[in-house]
């Protein structure tokens, strides 16, 4: 499988890059931030210190995640078309879906590494603060495996930018648009239409499946417990606690499989 | 058998045709030139033979596998030209990652960093490499896994004089193991003495394809003779033999390929008059123009 050389290329070049340090140290810098502060009010709410920072790291990935993602991403295919590369890459025995598994595989190492550490940080704070009492693995293993779904489905978007525009710059620009679409006008949207249609047709049957449709809403589902949503988060959550937990896994996990299939379908038809 | 084999092979982008027709063989061992200007689908011919673009119409066939298989792949070799790698790889860990890639050991890929003059450079980062070193490390990956058939697009472009020579003497070695090589150039001069045969390229069209002394003598081009003479006789070969004066005491002048020998006999006629002789034969930049010429080549639409 030669797609574990590309990787192993991929993962070298990332590391040279500072790719790694940079996502590592936002991860581990905004969990740390989150978690402290997030502990402050939990006397008063009464919620356990993990529930408040689990909410609060939730809150976080859902805008860094994809971000992460979509700057790994974005340049994978463009870069190597505009620098020259991807022509003589091409010219190899290797098929052009090995190629996109094997940078797929080493960004997604690069993505879980970042994660880990973030919540390693939150963990090891939570230990620090409150002690073990309370602190079960289910959480945070929860936590990291939808955040790499989260990652991978970013992923598999940028890699679908990049073989479609061809130029980075391009491409940059776009991913940034759709990362602004995804997580942040897509909620406000669904939230103006939520209150103008006051509880009508479209909050009953239309706005569960678009909530669980975008994945950073399905992450956000499946990571925010519904009990505790109501009382921290001002967020769309509250009004998906209607939406299964199933709709959103399974969003989830299609997300990812859907855009990498799309990349590889446009990046088998790339002439470089 | 022959590594690489071109049958009437065309390629139209939109209503631009690049290539248009071209046939081509090249046998183990064979060094060919692919002459042509900037655009004359040079570039076009070698991504075809690759498979990065698809051809129109016509066939391809490289050691009896499709173009663009991982088969061919896994048997030919291929420089790009100008060619680019990550800079913030060293030449080692690209050329490492190529050979594992062609699934060859990386003692190889070492073994061809020294052979191509960059094992002093190998693990230094290519983004402080000269042009010509990424050439080398361009040149070392395409001798990767002793390829069949190798493909060097402009191989020698940008180079000093001795690193062509260098270059030169690995394609060398490369064809006497018994690979085929295919290389474009329009540095003319330096193919003279080192490929087999020329494929004159123009327009897309095939113009030419054969020995240096094969098209010397379809091209029917003048033979060119420099006398030098003593001074005060030069004006009166000049007028004599219908020559041109120049630099002072020289004269040049222009015959026939059949008429050279009467000609040589005439000028030996002048006896002490005549210092030295020089025969000048159409040289490569002369034959390329003659064959891409609109009105030269012989060629019927």
């Amino acid at each position: 499988m030669k797609a574990f050389a590309i990787a192993r290329l991929e993962l070298l070049i990332a590391r040279r890059n500072m790719w790694v340090a940079t996502s590592v140290i936002l991860m581990a810098l905004f969990t740390f931030v989150l978690t402290l502060a997030g502990g402050a009010p939990t006397g008063t709410l009464g919620a356990d210190p993990l529930t408040v920072a689990a909410t609060s790291v939730t809150t976080l990935s859902v805008y860094l995640i994809p971000l992460i993602g979509l700057l790994l991403s974005f340049d994978a295919i463009a870069g190597e078309a505009e620098r020259g590369t991807l022509a003589l890459g091409l010219t190899y025995p290797l098929s052009r879906r090995e190629i996109l598994l094997g940078k797929f595989a080493a960004h997604l190492a690069v993505l879980a590494f970042a994660v880990a550490i973030g919540l390693l940080v939150m963990v090891g704070l939570i230990l620090w603060r409150h002690g073990s009492a309370g602190l079960s693995p289910e959480r945070p293993l929860k936590l990291f495996a939808t955040s790499l779904a989260l990652g991978a489905s970013f992923l598999g978007i940028g890699y679908f930018v990049s073989a479609l525009v061809r130029r980075s710059a391009v491409a940059s620009g776009i991913v940034i648009l759709i990362w602004l679409v995804c997580i942040v006008l897509y909620d406000l949207g669904l939230l103006g239409i939520l209150i103008a249609d006051e509880g009508g047709t479209f909050t009953r049957d239309v706005f569960p499946w678009l909530l669980a449709a975008n994945p950073a809403d399905a992450f956000r589902l499946i990571n925010m417990p519904a009990e505790t949503v109501s009382v921290l988060s001002s967020d769309l959550g509250a009004a998906g606690s209607v939406v299964g937990t199933g709709m959103a896994l399974a969003s989830l996990m299609l997300w990812p499989l859907l855009t990498l299939f799309a990349a590889w379908l446009v990046f088998r038809r790339l002439e470089p | 058998m022959s590594c690489l084999r071109i049958d009437n092979v065309s390629k139209t982008y939109g209503t631009l045709q690049t290539v248009r027709g071209v046939s081509l063989r090249i046998v183990p061992g064979e060094r060919v030139a692919l002459l042509g200007h900037n655009g004359a689908g040079k570039t076009t011919l070698m991504r075809m033979i690759l498979g990065l673009t698809a051809i129109t119409s016509g066939m391809i066939d490289v050691l009896g596998h499709a173009p663009g298989s991982r088969a061919a792949h896994a048997l030919t070799g291929f420089l790009p030209e100008s060619v680019a790698f990550h800079g913030a790889l060293s030449g080692r860990e690209q050329l490492h990652h190529f050979a594992r890639l062609k699934s060859v050991p990386v003692t190889q890929a070492d073994a061809l960093l020294e052979r191509v003059g960059l094992d002093h450079a190998a693990d230094r980062k290519i983004h402080t490499y000269s042009k010509g070193m990424r050439q080398r490390v361009g040149l070392a990956q395409a001798l990767l896994g002793r390829p069949r058939l190798a493909l060097l697009d402009e191989p020698t472009s940008g180079l000093d004089p001795i690193s062509r020579h260098e270059f030169y003497d690995i394609i060398d070695e490369l064809a006497a193991g018994g690979t085929a090589v295919l290389l474009s150039s329009h540095a003319l001069t330096e193919l003279e003495t080192r490929t087999d045969r020329i494929a004159i390229l123009s327009k897309g069209r095939l113009l030419a394809d054969g020995s240096l002394a094969d098209l010397r003598r379809q091209a029917h081009l003048p033979v060119r003779i420099q006398v030098t003479a003593r001074r005060e006789s030069a004006e009166n070969i000049a007028r004599t033999l219908g020559g041109q004066r120049i630099n002072g005491a020289s004269v040049l002048l222009s015959c026939p390929q059949e008429e050279k020998l009467a000609l040589l006999e005439r000028v030996t006629g002048f006896g002490e008059a005549v210092r030295d002789v020089d025969i000048i034969p159409a040289s490569l930049e002369e034959l390329y123009r003659h064959y891409s010429a609109p009105e030269g080549g012989g060629e019927t639409e």
